[in-house]
């Protein structure tokens, strides 16, 4: 079978534009999903795409045509490369156009694609079939989902640029529910190869929370002092995150927008001295070090593929100090071109609690699973609503003393960064909602004094 | 209906013999259940802003995939490379996962009957096919309609977008189902942003015109007025940018279908699923309320209420002629007189209930997906001869008139949630009186159609839709429409969204 190798090359001969990048990916999935204590559905999957940027220059500015089909073989390159620059003679010139990446070939590009198999869930699936069983017999209904993933990129420029990367992508979820339906728990972790993974211990969580829920306290709308769990927390950074794009921002359409023009980079966002930060190299997020895009966007630009991605701190002790860039937002906005890295991490000045020290410092207050549907509701503030999921425990003295109704929240994250009371210990978070989509990133628990709890949800 | 030719790019890859290879090897190998399906999907963006190109890319998917049912459990495996030898692996492979799975499998795969069809041709109803139009044209298109709203007063920046896909299967069972099935949908949208040169905050509106089940032919015009939407736009957001903000209590609402549509969609259509409902969706999308012994006695609304599904309604997005398990799609209810009386189905589930036939809504975003249950085309009837948007909106006193879409919430058992919108109208004794702002309406999905006073008659209905309802672990999109007249609901809770973020 050709190599992935092979078909950059091939494409890259076949070029007669003045520029071309070319992308390979090859990419093999497993996943196992099960409900009501037995499998549902599974399957494993092997794709592999091709993406070819031909640039053509003209008096006006360059322009780019981008065709990614999938399963291409050596057949079948010319004919992409010829659609790719068919489309870049079409069209106008790309707003993002900059010249493209130069270099040369990095050690290990002849290295062959990474994969995953069935195999990966070999000692998970007998621990599923254990737990499926001893749920049964217990009254607990399981829910959940394992998946892994291992996508490795090739990256080719016709000016040299060699470049691969292998990302192995891995999360499992646990939910537990009692079987008449009253009392739902979750739990969720990522992982890069399963080897981490230890189902009884998810399960233990999920009991926990379920033995919790016992005792049922119905509670009103209104502001709560909260403990929000790293996944919870993971959920409403990735949400920050994604909003905070450097050309949006300049033109006003953002809470990362200067009022009168202009970014707020450089303002401080809050008192509080926490760090929101990014880095390719974190242990156990590792994530790529360079740009690979099939389309250009507000994120991310096809002409930057290639781009070096090094550590950047979105927030420093407080301070906003760069937003999500290309190189064409860092000429419109004269700051750094620091492009989207996919991981992140948020600390607080301590940090050195766990939520199960939080919880026993509490009170009076709250504690949540994870959030839920949460979608923006007023791009001014960043406020966004949401739904708690699957379990919210009241603490009383440092306990948890039984489970409350969910609700709908309506915060901003960007605002919860200014009203945090407590940051904890940051630690590896699954999002449960975004997770999906961004899976890396370590998070604390944080503690919020008046969180925002709008209506009651029935749902349990 | 067939309105168009089956794509000859589709057409040249070898389905038959692909699938006799799969089929054959996997009947060999003891699999009771077998079906084989090959795909190739398109998928085109443009995008543009200030008239200028911000994004141009093209996406071809092709591969296929083998299903298999074997000794009651499901097996699956998809690949790319289109030789019968790969064909045959792939097929072995997802015997190997079913096997695989069956240890941990307790429920026994068991699939609703349902008739042969042999070389069956099913084609979406459309007149020009998004991908015969050349780039430029359309690039050309957007740039024209960005010019007309950029030169408008008051507007900063303009973003349009249009999504083009065209969707060709091909599928083949061991009982001798063999379709062939074309559709095409197109997606374009536009949008405004208002920025205050002092300061003062921002705002935006976007196009109403909703994603389709059509062709090119769609942005000349059939289906939609465009031209009078454009004009509209910049003066309707200025407008709003300089209404009042709501005072947050209980009103009345007038709610279009432009509107109307997502709350369809997510308090009806995803409440309505079946496997939600049985807790196949626990983990991920949430369950439902209406729950299956509830069939029949749960009061979903009021008497007006009568909803539909379907995957049979022209120009519709979920319509197609057979489903990912074979079936032969349909049209049935799913609310009656205000009364829960139906779900979706596939063909697994319909035999697990003891429902009859399965109403063909199994579904896979992509050849290397298992195919789910997916939404069907979920519709609130009009009432025959029912009152126009004048009279719904001359029965209120004190409420507002929402129109469009725009942000969406609602929790894992389809209870409680909260829409914006893109416009608000306040309505006062029967009229009404000016745009307001920063209004979200909540309610509890029983609550909300309870008090669903008048649905609006024929001429007030609208097909509104998406391209992108996510569902499904792995993830997986489906388009999916959603017809509704106006509607009139009494005391609904609206918040303030600015007060909301403690402003």
């Amino acid at each position: 079978m050709t190599t992935p190798q092979e078909l950059v090359e091939r494409a890259l001969d076949y070029s007669r534009t003045d520029a071309c990048v070319v992308l390979a990916q090859e990419a093999s999935t497993a996943n196992l999903r099960w409900a009501n204590n037995t499998l549902t559905t599974n399957g494993v999957a092997r794709t592999r795409d091709l993406t070819v940027i031909a640039v053509v220059h003209g008096p006006e500015g360059s322009s780019a045509g981008v065709v990614t089909r999938s399963g291409v073989t050596l057949d079948g390159v010319e004919d992409t490369v010829r659609a790719a620059e068919a489309r870049a003679m079409s069209l106008p010139p790309s707003e993002d156009a900059a010249p493209l990446l130069a270099g040369d070939p990095a050690a290990g590009f002849n290295e062959p694609p990474a994969d995953t198999s069935i195999q990966v869930f070999s000692s998970l699936a007998p621990s599923l079939g254990e737990l499926f069983e001893a749920a049964s017999a217990a009254g607990r209904i399981l829910y959940g989902y394992a998946e892994h993933d291992v996508t490795t990129t090739y990256l080719g420029t016709s000016d040299g640029l060699r470049l691969r990367h292998a990302q192995p992508t891995g999360k499992i979820e646990l939910t537990g529910r009692s079987t008449d339906g009253t009392r739902s728990a979750w739990t969720g972790r990522s992982t890069r190869d399963f080897t981490d993974v230890d189902a009884h211990a998810l399960e233990a969580a999920v009991v926990q929370r379920l033995e919790w829920s016992k005792r049922r306290i119905e509670l009103p709308a209104g502001r709560y002092e909260t403990i929000l769990p790293p996944s919870a927390v993971g959920d409403l950074m990735t949400y920050l995150y994604w909003t905070a794009v450097a050309l949006d921002a300049y033109e006003g359409r953002t809470v990362f927008s200067r009022p009168g023009g202009g970014t707020r980079t450089g303002e401080r966002l809050t008192d509080v001295r926490v760090n929101l930060r990014s880095d390719p190299t974190l242990p156990g997020l590792e994530c790529a070090p360079f740009l690979a895009t099939g389309a250009s966007s507000r994120h991310a630009s096809v002409f930057d593929n290639g781009l070096r991605i090094g550590p950047t701190d979105w927030v420093r002790d407080g301070l906003l100090t760069a937003l999500v860039q290309t190189r064409h937002s860092a000429r419109v906005t004269g700051l750094e071109p620091t492009p989207f890295v996919d991981n992140l991490v948020l600390e607080g000045p301590d940090g050195e609690r766990g939520i199960d020290d939080m919880v026993a410092a509490t009170r009076q207050g709250l504690l949540l699973t994870c959030l839920w549907y949460i979608r923006e509701v007023d791009p001014q503030t960043l406020l966004l609503t949401g739904l708690t999921r699957d379990g919210v425990f009241k603490v009383e003295d440092g306990e948890v003393v039984g489970v409350v109704n969910n609700f709908r929240f309506n915060e901003s994250p960007v605002d919860l960064l200014a009203r945090l009371a407590e940051i904890g210990r940051a630690e590896p978070a699954l999002p449960r909602e975004f997770g999906d989509y961004f899976s890396r990133c370590a998070m604390p628990p944080i503690r919020v004094g008046d969180f925002n709890m709008s209506s009651v949800s029935q749902a349990s | 209906m067939v309105s168009a030719p089956i794509d000859d790019r589709f057409l040249a890859l070898p389905r038959h013999e692909l699938a006799d290879a799969a089929l054959a090897r996997a009947s060999q190998l003891g699999a009771r259940h077998a079906d084989f399906r090959l795909e190739l999907l398109r998928h085109q963006a443009l995008r543009l802003h200030d008239g200028r190109l911000e994004s141009s890319s093209e996406g071809e998917t092709s591969g296929f995939a083998v299903r298999v049912v074997v000794d009651g459990s499901w097996g699956f495996a998809a690949g790319v490379e289109l030789t019968t030898a790969e064909a045959a692996r792939v097929a072995a492979q997802a015997v190997e996962v079913a096997r695989v799975s069956r240890a941990i499998n307790s429920e026994p795969v068991e699939l609703a009957d349902e008739a042969v069809y042999q070389n069956a041709t099913w084609v979406s109803s459309y007149e020009l096919n998004p991908f015969d139009v050349p780039d430029a044209d359309k690039e050309e298109r957007l740039r024209e309609w960005s010019a007309r709203l950029l030169a408008a007063d008051g507007i900063s920046h303009v973003d349009a977008h249009l999504l083009s896909v065209q969707e060709n299967k091909f599928y083949a069972d061991l009982v001798g189902t063999t379709t062939v099935q074309q559709r095409v949908r197109v997606a374009p949208e536009l949008t405004v942003l208002w920025v205050d040169p002092d300061g003062g905050g921002f705002d935006t509106m976007r196009t109403l015109g909703p994603a389709a089940g059509r062709g090119y032919e769609y942005l000349d015009g059939a289906g939609w007025d465009w031209d009078r939407e454009l004009e509209e736009l910049p003066s309707l957001l200025l407008e709003k940018s300089r209404a009042p903000s709501v005072e947050p209590g209980t009103y009345d609402l007038v709610v279009d279908p432009s509107n109307l549509w997502l709350t369809i969609h997510e308090s009806i259509g995803h409440a309505t699923e079946l496997d939600r409902a049985l807790g196949y969706e626990a983990n991920y999308a949430g369950t439902s309320f209406a729950t299956f012994d509830r069939l029949g006695s749960l009061r979903y609304g009021s008497a007006v209420m009568h909803v539909t599904g379907d995957r049979t309604t022209e120009h519709g997005l979920a319509t197609i002629g057979y489903d990912d398990d074979g079936v032969a799609t349909q049209e049935w209810d799913l609310v009656r007189d205000g009364v829960l009386v139906g779900y979706q189905l596939d063909r697994r589930m319909a035999a697990l209930k003891d429902l009859g036939r399965s109403n063909g809504c199994a579904f896979a975003d992509a050849p290397y997906h298992f195919p789910i249950q997916r939404m069907a085309n979920v519709s609130l009837q009009p009432a025959p001869g029912g009152p126009s948007v004048e009279e719904l909106i001359g029965g209120v006193e004190r409420g507002i008139y929402v129109l469009g879409d725009k942000s969406w919430s609602i929790d894992m058992q389809r209870y409680n949630f909260q829409f914006t919108g893109q416009r608000f109208y306040r309505i006062r004794n029967g009229r009404l009186d000016g745009m307001l702002r920063d209004v979200a309406y909540q309610a509890t999905t029983t609550d909300f159609w309870g008090s669903m006073e008048a649905v609006g008659g024929p001429e007030t209905y609208v097909l509104g839709g998406s391209f992108t309802c996510g569902k499904g672990q792995p993830g997986q999109g489906a388009p999916v429409s959603h017809g509704s007249p106006t509607a009139l609901f009494r005391g609904v809770r609206i918040l303030n969204t600015v007060k909301e973020a403690g402003r």
